[in-house]
């Protein structure tokens, strides 16, 4: 066993899987626990268990933020190696020794995932095996471990040339990728349902099957609905997963994001007939989705088509308060125009109750709770003249102090994409941005477009 | 170190210098020539003038043996622009392109025109079959080059298999230890990939990374020279157009 990888001094071995080793590390200029990564490369092995390493060589020096382990170096003397940060957290695989796990525990782990998930796909990364060994649970987020099956946008794929097998997790990996599709963000949505699937029922929705033609049933075959294993599953968890096993990439979650807003918001979730389906489709149907070609599932999709930028959260901040109808009409005819360019985005509308701050139990009393729902009744009546669908419109009451930072961390939690808002209007004899428009756009973490009125 | 690598000028000084520009912003502290230095442009003078000046590498391209010898093999475009082109070369200009090496090896790497198999061929390089034809020729672990206007990278993976990426613009790729990579380099002067934009390599021999920089130029004038010339209009055309 080698005792150097490039600076960083070996230690004992931490874990051993499959395909690589993982050694406790020191480094002179690191004042962090660290981790080596090693491939084993032994007698008979896959010779793409290599190819496999050497991609997460290429992917995780390029990866950042707070849902992936920092690399700290990569290297090929005398063995390839990956020097990382070593996180201290626990894989979920414990989750599933206590099986089925309450539903808000399943709505919470999904939505940590997805958040992960949204923040892997935004640097152009698709992960390709989640599943629970790869999910480290680190106070309250995930980071993503092992990316050697990954798919990154931009840089040479080395893993696309080995696909005489399919590379992954057969309980998790999504019908595209068992057919040698690479590169689909919703292919990590769909492991994501399966996981989903496993946590709220028990059991897979498509066993652990070992042979190719097995595998490929899920391309046709659907699992029990959810709440026929599990009659308190509710209708819109039972929604989302069941959305997210569709074999057509493109009927899943547009984005992570989304996915992760909708297990935050189960009381906004727009349900279809999967969320009281009962029972698997009748035979006729999957034998039509076999054998039909006219019923085959899409499977590949062109990158326009999984742009994630066609599918942004979009947050409209209205404040019932300050509203004019002409201003009213600036920011209707704002959200349209952006609405009309996106097919997948979708709205939330949001607006802040201002909370007195001496009397912080005021939501608990009849009056707090009248107030919340006027509001959210108020909000409904205002966004009523953009016509959106109910699944791609939201509404949302804050309950806050500051109005400016209730927006903020809003924005921030559901990764919003876009903030609409509107400047105090210049009626008021303000010349410059309202104070909560003018801190929004100063701190938001995403585009802000501020609709002022002209002066007459 | 940081390397700029050009190819296919093409008597484009426009193009040339602004690349120039941009590498000396980028950190190159060395420039590499992989041929072609004229031919199609309006400034073959000028540019041989330039590159000489700078006392880099510089390599033949089968457009600067042209320029000694006679077009052979062109399409009527190239050699129409070919015989213009000698008629204005000095014989200082025609002595330095002839003394011109078809490669370059340094370290790990092989520079050369067209594919490295064999360099006095001028064969193109433009999919997986021909790429590892040039690097089974070879021990380089790296080799560029230029010929066909068209960016692309190519490597061998562990297993063996010869992998194709079309490299995004300005955006630096690993090029993996121990793998071995062909990079075609895109043309300085006459690009032909749908973008414009002049095109050369950045290669940081430390990080192990090259990449594809696009580099916007004066096509208005570069074009302008060569209707002023009398060469023929398509060449001016499609410099707009990156065809």
């Amino acid at each position: 066993m080698p005792r150097q990888a490039g600076e960083f001094t070996l230690g004992e071995v931490v874990h051993k899987g499959g395909m690589a080793v993982l050694r406790a590390a020191t480094h002179p200029a690191h004042d962090i626990p660290i981790l080596v990564k090693l491939p084993l490369l032994a007698e008979g092995e896959d010779p793409a268990a290599i190819v496999s390493f050497e991609m997460e060589q290429m992917i995780l020096p390029r990866l950042d933020g707070p849902h992936v382990p920092r690399c700290l170096g990569v290297g090929h003397e005398p063995l390839p190696w990956i020097a990382m940060e070593r996180i201290q957290g626990e894989t979920l695989l414990p989750l599933l020794d206590r099986l089925p796990l309450p539903i808000a525990e399943v709505a919470e782990v999904g939505a940590l995932i997805a958040e992960a998930l949204c923040a892997l796909h935004r640097q152009g990364v698709v992960h390709l095996d989640v599943k629970p060994g790869n999910l480290m649970q680190v106070g309250g987020r995930i980071v993503l471990l092992d990316f050697g099956l990954s798919h990154h946008a931009h840089l040479p794929d080395l893993m696309a040339e080995e696909f005489r097998l399919p590379y992954g997790s057969a309980p998790y990996m999504a019908p595209e990728q068992v057919m040698g599709i690479r590169g689909d963000p919703a292919s990590d949505l769909f492991a994501l349902g399966a996981l989903l699937y496993a946590l709220t029922t028990g059991r897979n929705p498509f066993g652990d099957p070992q042979h190719m033609a097995q595998m490929k049933r899920r391309l046709w075959w659907d699992p029990p609905p959810p709440r026929a294993l599990r009659p308190d599953c509710p209708p819109w968890l039972q929604e989302i997963i069941l959305r997210n096993l569709e074999p057509e990439p493109q009927r899943r979650h547009p984005t992570a994001a989304q996915l992760a807003f909708d297990l935050r918001h189960p009381e906004q979730v727009s349900q279809t007939a999967r969320a009281e389906k009962l029972k698997r489709d009748p035979w006729t149907a999957r034998v039509r989705r076999r054998f039909h070609p006219d019923h085959q599932p899409r499977l590949k999709r062109d990158a326009i088509a999984m742009a994630q930028s066609g599918a942004p959260i979009i947050m409209v901040a209205v404040d019932l308060g300050g509203m004019t109808p002409e201003l009213a009409a600036a920011m209707h005819g704002m959200v349209t125009q952006i609405m009309a360019t996106l097919p997948g985005a979708r709205v939330a509308c949001v607006n802040v109750l201002l909370q007195n701050l001496l009397r912080p139990d005021l939501t608990l009393d009849e009056d707090g709770r009248n107030k919340h729902l006027q509001r959210l009744l108020e909000l409904r009546h205002w966004s009523a003249p953009l016509k959106l669908p109910e699944a791609r419109l939201t509404h949302h009451v804050l309950e806050a102090t500051s109005p400016g930072a209730a927006l903020l961390e809003y924005a921030q939690q559901n990764r919003v994409d876009h903030i609409i808002l509107a400047a105090r209007a210049p009626s008021l004899g303000r010349r410059v941005l309202g104070s909560v428009a003018a801190e929004v756009a100063r701190d938001a973490p995403c585009s802000v477009t501020v609709v002022r009125l002209r002066p007459t | 170190m940081r390397i700029a690598l050009l190819a296919d000028i093409h008597g484009n000084l426009e193009a040339l210098e602004a690349c120039l520009a941009h590498a000396a912003a980028q950190g190159a502290e060395r420039l590499v020539f992989l041929g072609d230095l004229v031919g199609y442009g309006a400034d073959p003078g000028a540019v041989v003038a330039r590159v000489r000046a700078l006392d880099a590498v510089t390599l033949r391209g089968n457009h600067d043996e042209a320029a000694l010898h006679g077009p052979v093999g062109f399409s009527t475009l190239a050699a129409e622009a070919m015989r213009w082109t000698q008629g204005r070369l000095d014989a200082a200009a025609k002595q330095y392109l002839a003394n011109l090496p078809y490669t370059h090896e340094e370290e790990d790497r092989l520079y050369t025109h067209a594919d490295g198999s064999d360099p006095a061929e001028w064969r193109y390089v433009t999919d997986a079959r021909e790429a590892r034809r040039s690097l089974e020729a070879t021990a380089a672990r790296l080799t560029f080059c230029g010929h066909t206007h068209l960016p692309a990278l190519f490597g061998l993976t562990a297993t063996e298999k010869l992998l194709h990426h079309r490299p995004m613009d300005d955006l630096m790729l690993p090029l993996l230890q121990p793998r071995r990579w062909l990079g075609v380099i895109g043309a300085v002067g006459q690009p032909r990939d749908g973008n414009p934009a002049a095109c050369y390599g950045l290669l940081d021999t430390t990080r192990a990374e090259c990449g594809w920089m696009r580099v916007p130029y004066d096509i208005e004038g570069a074009a302008r020279k060569i209707r002023a010339a009398g060469l023929p209009e398509a060449l001016a055309a499609r410099l707009f157009e990156g065809r």
